[in-house]
């Protein structure tokens, strides 16, 4: 896999500490969504850092491609991707990586998205490619974010559930709700479970990504709720984080 | 020749020397896994090791935690590129399990509860080189980590090191597990950075 040149095409803020960055990629030969890549940075004195980050776009034959990165307040390379880099630069990257967290456009069964915080990128990438593929594959998305501020794609996202259903959305917020918000501020639990998600007799296929104490919990809930474990795919990242 | 990123210092410290490269340094215990975590019992627990048509050993836990254990302090690289070093653990080597067994075949599939699988040459996984590890810096190995145990191969990059363990089948010829169906490298030395299959 060889390391390609990627120029900064956009640069759009999510939330106060991610952003978006489009990358027009040389010679890239595509992705499905759910993949990621590896982006290095190089110092003048030949020093270099890698990390990998999430596809948050669609599939397309363009060249550009799309990642969305949460600054980490004690990163090395969160924070340049963040707020140091600006349209016009060049990055290095590779890619895309990953045959098994992915989503892929002849599946037509029930699909159930389970994000925690900035987990939520590559599925963001799948409801795209959802949507871009006009498929009728029933899409859901349950997404736990802190508070209103921490939701990425707000938007898009609202568009997109408005559109003839693409995908159902409900949000859980664990530390502070938008007013007059009917369910206190908390965790997923065994209630959220049963009606923000499919049931268990439509066998979907769920895709769970977060931090890893975010994935055991929401996972463990799948199963009790009859979810089969066969079904359930996963991505966790640590307290490191960078890997989203 | 790589692409200066303008603006970029990067972080060194004399710990990092010590990695292979590509890696960073932690202090957390991240966790990859690419579905649910099993919750085995202990009274349902076993490890068998097979030729691929019949068993050659079985342990049940009773049987199992009887053998000779080590403690064992190493470093170990995931291939997400954290790094960890200086990691403690007690287990049971492989030198130990695979003393009796007399069959000529150079390579082992490690399964998993879960279906995860893995593949290793058994050059790679005797000589002090592996172990089932059953506890973690003193306490018995959480579920999200991989207990009741786990596979250690502290040499080669973690996935190595499979979660869950419920036994290994000798095979005659390499052949690709889990992961190393899904782009990743079929042998996976962090010195050599081999990460990918078609790097």
């Amino acid at each position: 896999m060889t390391w390609r040149s990627a120029k900064v095409v956009e640069l759009r803020d999510e939330t106060a500490t991610a952003r978006t960055i489009g990358l027009a990629v040389r010679d890239w030969p595509g992705h499905i969504a759910g993949q990621h890549v590896d982006v290095r940075l190089t110092a003048p004195d030949g020093y270099s850092a890698v990390r990998s980050y999430s596809i948050a776009s669609a599939p397309n034959s363009d060249g550009h491609i799309e990642i969305t990165v949460e600054r980490l307040p004690n990163g090395e390379v969160s924070p340049y991707l963040t707020k140091e880099l600006m349209v016009g630069d060049d990055l290095e990257l590779r890619g895309p990586i990953g045959g098994w967290f992915v989503w892929r456009r002849d599946q037509t069964e029930p699909i159930q998205l389970v994000a925690g915080g900035s987990g939520v990128v590559p599925l963001m990438a799948m409801i795209r490619s959802h949507a871009s593929a006009g498929s009728s594959a029933p899409f859901r998305l349950l997404y736990s974010v802190r508070e209103p501020g921490a939701v990425f794609y707000r938007d898009e996202l609202q568009a997109l559930s408005g559109q003839g259903n693409s995908v159902v959305i409900t949000y859980a917020y664990t530390r502070m709700t938008p007013t007059d918000w009917p369910r206190p501020a908390g965790r997923i639990d065994v209630e959220l479970i049963a009606t923000g998600t499919w049931p268990s007799n439509l066998r979907p296929t769920s895709y769970v990504c977060g931090p890893t104490s975010f994935v055991e919990h929401a996972t463990d809930l799948l199963i009790a709720a009859g979810q089969d474990r066969e079904r359930i795919r996963t991505e966790r990242f640590g307290a490191t984080g960078e890997r989203k | 020749m790589a692409i200066i990123s303008r603006g970029f210092g990067g972080r060194r410290s004399a710990a990092e020397a010590k990695l292979p490269p590509g890696q960073y340094l932690t202090t957390d215990f991240p966790v990859l896994s690419a579905g649910p975590t099993p919750h085995i019992s202990l009274d349902r627990w076993e490890f068998t090791i097979d030729d691929g048509s019949k068993v050659l050993k079985r342990w049940d836990w009773k049987s199992f935690r009887e053998l000779p254990t080590e403690t064992i302090t190493v470093d170990i690289h995931c291939v997400t590129r954290w790094s960890k070093l200086g990691t403690s653990w007690e287990g049971i080597s492989l030198d130990v399990l695979l003393a009796d067994i007399k069959a000529d075949l150079p390579y082992a599939m490690f399964r998993s509860y879960g279906d995860y699988t893995t593949n290793l040459p058994l050059k790679d996984v005797v000589n002090k080189q592996a172990w089932i590890a059953f506890k973690f810096d003193g306490a018995d190995l959480a579920p999200e980590h991989g207990g009741p145990a786990r596979l250690l191969v502290p040499h080669l990059y973690f996935w190595k090191s499979a979660k869950w363990v419920k036994g290994l089948t000798l095979m005659p010829h390499d052949e690709p597990g889990f992961w190393e169906s899904l782009g990743y490298h079929i042998y996976g030395d962090p010195w050599l950075e081999q990460r990918y299959s078609d790097q």
